[in-house]
This record gives structure tokens, sequence and C-alpha cells, in this order.
């Protein structure tokens, strides 16, 4: 090319056409980026949570269409004591069993924050049971719960501690138990984790000045570690009681809600009532009805979520 | 208030040995500086004073108490981090007052010693604030001033001012001298950077790969540097190091370099005859010879570069890289020939094999 004077190669730059300057604005890309995912949430989330809440005012049955018939549902749910049952079920499972995942999931998170020999495998078999499909960690927990072969009863009459095989699954009270400790084995890798990952984030130097300072090992979690854990404490227990709250596949490979709706969730019931029972309507309402308790966890997390003063 | 003696100190990390015997005596109310490059050590010896590394082999004493086997609380030791290590959730006080808490100190005790500490640093407007609504220089403050609050035996300074912009940098290192004028505590530093070093210690530890380089007051180790290594850290620029061979002849004394140059020495210099040295001079060491200057050294003016303070030459001498500072303003062109003379008193002559420095 031969040589051109500066004024003459500005001159030559051609204007962006209209086409190029709309695809080079940030607001209309990142709204036509945004566009194939809120395709996705309204298909698969919102309208799906529509039709359920629709349903939910409706007598529809399998095989025949409904009508809108207001509050029934709900008001015959109020006077069901086997909903309240689920209900008090739901609350206690996801009571019991967070607290038990916190505080196991913490102590874990805190022992392999440590140096440990072969921490990477460690950690990975950590993650197991967080990875295995949960309808076959339920089975294999049927199996250890189960009346005739049981692991556990074999174990406890062999040692001579007890001389009957416990029916871990036909028992009201240890249905319930049973059912906790499978939910607490499958959830604690999620909150080890998680607050592996938050613990790492703590610069080493901090217990280096602690220690300087004069703390002891638990003045070193009480002052530096814990509080400094809390956001992500607070994200973790959030995302745990959720799952925990809503949970069905657990409950119904190993109880199927028995003995006597003993541990019958929500979802369990809601499904129980809506397909095998035929009553959409009334499982809709069911269903329906544990979206005020969650959103009611989800406000407490939100409050709990938000930036502490010392966060940047 | 205490001495710190190091003893034939030695630490390895697995098989990796890292200090391989090093002994530093501190006497009380001292400034003593460790200067060295990244990985020889010197942050590694301070950890082992406070207790944050065992010590493999060898004895500390920190007032003449044997502190091996002390655990870091009980050495009344304070520490300031190259990261500063506040407590991001505390506020400044409770960062401050921190250590009192933990010793269960009163309330009105706590309150008038974090207040005092808090009046030295000027951080008495910030006690409310957190970390991370301060700037850089002032959480630095902050972490002295927990320091402070202790009123340790020893401060241990490890890089303090490495995280900081050069200018905030020079100001905190007025107010780290000023700060150990008024309270005459010991203070432990390590830095990597030699301006640090030299312009606040008392005396300077030069430490390389593991050992004791030399040690020395600032201007000890400026004037006479013990060996090669001490004599290319210390100083900035770098001082111009020419091989070459020591010849005699007629009472006149020189350094044949590579291509038959002539390095002028005094005539009291050391050495003998023959022997393989290194020619050392500094920057700043050089002026302008004139034509009738048979003593000069013939150069080719490479890169020119003028700070206003001073006009730096880039050249060569024998093939060796050379800068020379002149303080006068010349106005050199590239490639000129210049003729250059060294000061003859401050030429240091190094042994070419061990790299000590030949006594005189």
């Amino acid at each position: 090319m031969p040589p051109q004077d500066t004024a003459t190669r500005i001159a030559e730059i051609p204007e962006p056409s209209r086409l190029s300057r709309l695809l080079n604005n940030r607001n209309f890309l990142g709204f036509v980026f945004m566009l194939p995912l809120a395709a996705l949430l309204v298909v698969f989330l919102a309208y799906p949570l529509g039709l359920g809440t629709w349903l939910g005012f409706t007598d529809q049955r399998i095989g025949r269409p409904g009508v809108y018939i207001g509050w029934d549902n709900y008001i015959s749910l109020f006077d069901d004591s086997v909903f309240w049952l689920s209900v008090f079920n739901t609350v206690f499972y996801t009571v019991v069993a967070s607290v038990f995942k916190f505080g196991l999931g913490l102590w874990l998170a805190l022992v392999l924050n440590n140096r440990v020999p072969f921490q990477a495998l460690i950690r990975a078999i950590v993650l197991l049971p967080w990875i295995v499909p949960t309808v076959l960690s339920a089975i294999a927990f049927w199996w250890i719960y189960d009346s005739q072969f049981s692991i556990i009863s074999w174990s406890l009459v062999k040692l001579g501690l007890i001389d009957q095989f416990i029916d871990f699954l036909g028992e009201e009270w240890w249905a319930r138990t049973s059912v906790i400790i499978a939910n607490v084995w499958r959830g604690i890798p999620f909150v080890a984790i998680s607050l592996l990952a938050g613990l790492q984030t703590i610069s080493p130097s901090l217990y280096e000045a602690a220690v300087l300072d004069g703390a002891t090992p638990w003045q070193r979690f009480r002052y530096v570690t814990f509080p400094q854990l809390t956001p992500i404490i607070a994200v973790v227990m959030t995302f745990s009681v959720i799952f925990t709250f809503s949970d069905f596949q657990l409950i119904y490979v190993l109880t199927r809600g028995g003995p006597l709706n003993s541990t019958h969730l929500m979802a369990t019931l809601a499904f129980q009532r809506a397909i095998p029972g035929g009553n959409l309507g009334e499982g809709a309402a069911l269903a329906t009805a544990m979206i005020p308790i969650l959103a009611g966890a989800i406000l407490i997390s939100f409050f709990g979520l938000q930036k502490r003063k010392w966060q940047a | 208030m205490a001495s710190v003696d190091i003893q034939n100190v030695f630490k390895s990390f697995g098989s990796t040995q890292v200090l391989h015997g090093v002994s530093v005596d501190i006497t009380d109310e001292e400034f003593v500086v460790l200067v060295g490059p990244s990985g020889c050590g010197k942050s590694t010896l301070l950890r082992m004073i406070a207790g944050l590394e065992e010590i493999s082999k060898g004895t500390i004493l920190i007032g003449g108490r044997q502190v091996n086997n002390l655990p870091p609380k009980d050495r009344d030791v304070a520490m300031v981090f190259q990261n500063y290590a506040l407590y991001p959730h505390m506020t400044v006080f409770d960062n401050m007052a921190f250590s009192l808490k933990l010793a269960k100190a009163p309330k009105e005790e706590m309150q008038s010693r974090v207040q005092r500490a808090a009046e030295i640093l000027n951080l008495t407007e910030y006690l409310a604030r957190y970390p991370r609504q301060l700037s850089g220089g002032q959480r630095q403050r902050v972490a002295m001033g927990r320091a402070i609050v202790r009123d340790p035996l020893v401060f241990l300074f490890d890089e303090p001012l490495s995280n900081l912009d050069a200018k905030l940098r020079v100001q905190m290192r007025a107010e780290i001298k000023a700060l150990h004028q008024k309270l005459r505590t010991t203070v432990v530093y390590v830095t990597h950077d030699q301006v640090e070093a030299m312009t606040m210690a008392d005396r300077i530890v030069v430490m390389h790969d593991g050992i004791v380089e030399q040690i020395g007051r600032p201007t000890e180790l400026y004037d006479f540097p013990e060996n090669l290594f001490v004599a290319g850290f210390i100083g900035s620029p770098a001082m111009n190091f020419i091989p070459g061979r020591l010849s005699r002849q007629n009472g006149q004394a020189w350094v044949e370099a590579a291509g038959g140059t002539r390095l002028p020495l005094g005539t009291n210099a050391p050495g003998q005859e023959g022997q393989e040295v290194v020619y050392g001079v500094r920057p700043k060491n050089f002026r302008l010879g004139g034509d009738s200057d048979s003593a000069g050294i013939d150069i080719n003016v490479g890169v020119v570069e003028p700070t206003g303070d001073e006009v730096e030459v880039i050249s060569q001498i024998a093939g060796e890289p050379v800068c020379v500072v002149f303080t006068e303003r010349y106005d050199f062109k590239p490639e000129q020939p210049i003729k250059i003379c060294p000061a003859l008193d401050s030429v240091h002559l190094f042994d070419a094999g061990s790299g000590r420095r030949l006594a005189s």
C-alpha cells in the first residue's frame, strides 16, 4: 500500500452501520444473551409453578378436567390430621437434619482444613455420598434398616447389646430417626465441602497473628474463623434447608411415608394424594402450601445473607 | 525491651535446608534489619524468633531466656505482617484490643492502652471503622498499633511496607523509625529493599542463601562490603564489576581487563601481581576525565538517562555493562566517546575466586 498521510487514513475509516452499532451496544447485547435462559426459566419453572398453583384451586382428578372451586382444597386440608402430621414431620425432619448436617459438616470441614496425609483423596471420598444418586443410596440404607437383614441389628445382636432385631422402618420414631440419619449422611458433604472452601479463603496470617495475640485454638475458632465463616454458613444452610424441606426421593424409597404416615413429608404426601390417589387438585394444594414456609426460610436467609458491615 | 541472641541457627523444611547456621546478636533497643533477596531465609528467621516456625538446630534467646520451646504467646513479641493480618470483622479498636481482651485485661486499662497507641499513630478518629474502610497506610498503622498495645519485648516486622505505593513507603519508613526512637523497643525488621535497610537500620544483617554475608552499620556495608554479594546488593544503582588481572609496574598498579583495558588503582592497592580480581566501583565514584588524564578509561556512551538530579550513563568497559552517574548535567549523545576516571580511594578489589574483599 502506498504511504498515505494521516488525514486520508482517518477519513477512510468507514462509518459503522446501524446493525453493527446495535450489536456493539452493551444493553442490547445483554438483553439478547439473557433471552434463552429467560425462556428456559419460563417454560420449566414459572409455567409449572403457575399451573400447580392453579390446579390447587380446582377439583381436577386424573382423567377428568376440573373446575374452579376456590379455597375448598385448602379448607379440607385444614381439617385433615394427616396433613398436619406431615407438616410436623417436615419441620421436625428439616430442623433436626439441618442441625446435624451443620454441626457434623463444620466439624468435617475443620478437620479437612488441616494438613492431613492423602488430603485430595480424603476430600474426594467425603464427596461420595453426595454424588451417588439418591435412589441408590436410599436402597443401600433400605438394606441397612431392613427388619430381617439389617447389619446394624445383626451387629448389635452379635455384640450381645440387644436380643431382638430392631424394626427400623416399622416403628414410628425409629422410622423418623432412620430417615433423618440417611438424609444427614447424604447432606453432610455439601455442607462440609462448601464450608471448607470458605475456610480456605481465610488468610493463614490471621491465625498467626491470633497465636501471637495469645489466642487458644478454641479462641481462634470463636473469634477468627467463625465470624468470617458466617456469610458462607448463611448460604450453605439456606440451600441445605430448602433441599431438606422439599426432600422426596429418600422418603419415597425408604418408607413411602409409613409407618402410619409417620415419615410422610409434605412433598411425599402431595405426590401420594395427586398421582396414586388421583386427586390432582388436592395434591397441588398440598404442594402449594409448602411455598409460604419455604418463602419464610428464604426471607430469614435473605437477611442472614446481607453484607455485614465489615465485608467489602 | 530485650536483646535477641540468635546462636548458630539451622532450619530445614523436610530435606531442604534454608538456614545454614545463622548467628546474630541484637542488643537491647537496637533496630536491626534483615535484608536479602527473596528465598534467602530472612522471613523464616523472623518467624523463628516469633515462634511461628520451629528451630531445627541452634538457640534463640530473648532477653537472655532461651525461647526454643516456648509457644509464641509466651515469647512476648509482637509482629507486623506483610499483609497486615488485620481481623476483617473487627473494628480498629477491637483489632488493637484483641490481645488484651484475650488476656482478660480490665476494660479501663484496655481503653487507655488502645487510646494511647491510637494517639501515637494518629488513629483516634478511625477506631470505630473496619479495616476495609481504611487506606493501605492506615491499615499499616493499625497493624503497628496492635503491636504497640501489647508493649512487647521485641517488635518483629515482616516486609511491612511492600504492599504500599512508593510515596507512602517513604513516609511510613520515616514513621516507623520515629516510632522506634520514641518507644526504644528492640526491632527486628525484614525487607528485601536495601534502601529501606540503609535508611532505617542501626545495623543491617545481609543474608543470602541461608547464611549471613555481613553484619554492620549501613555506612560500613556501603564503604567496606566484605564480598561481591554485599557489594552488589547494597547501593543503588548497583556497583559496577569488571574482572581482570592485577598488575604492578614502576610503582604503578592497575587491573588489566579483557582486551587490554587498564583500570587504574591507587599505589597502595592490596593484592598480588598477577592475581585474578574483580574491580568494583560505584556509579557515583566516577568523574569525567580530560584528554590529558592518562589514568582515564575510554568508553562510548550507550544510553543516557537524565533523572533531573543526575545523569545516568549506561555503557560498557571491557565487555562488561557499567553504569556511571554524574551529578553535573552533561549533555551526552549516544555513541559519543568519553573518558571517565574512577576515584581511586573508592575502588573496591575482590578476589575473583572467593569473591572476598582484598584487605589493604
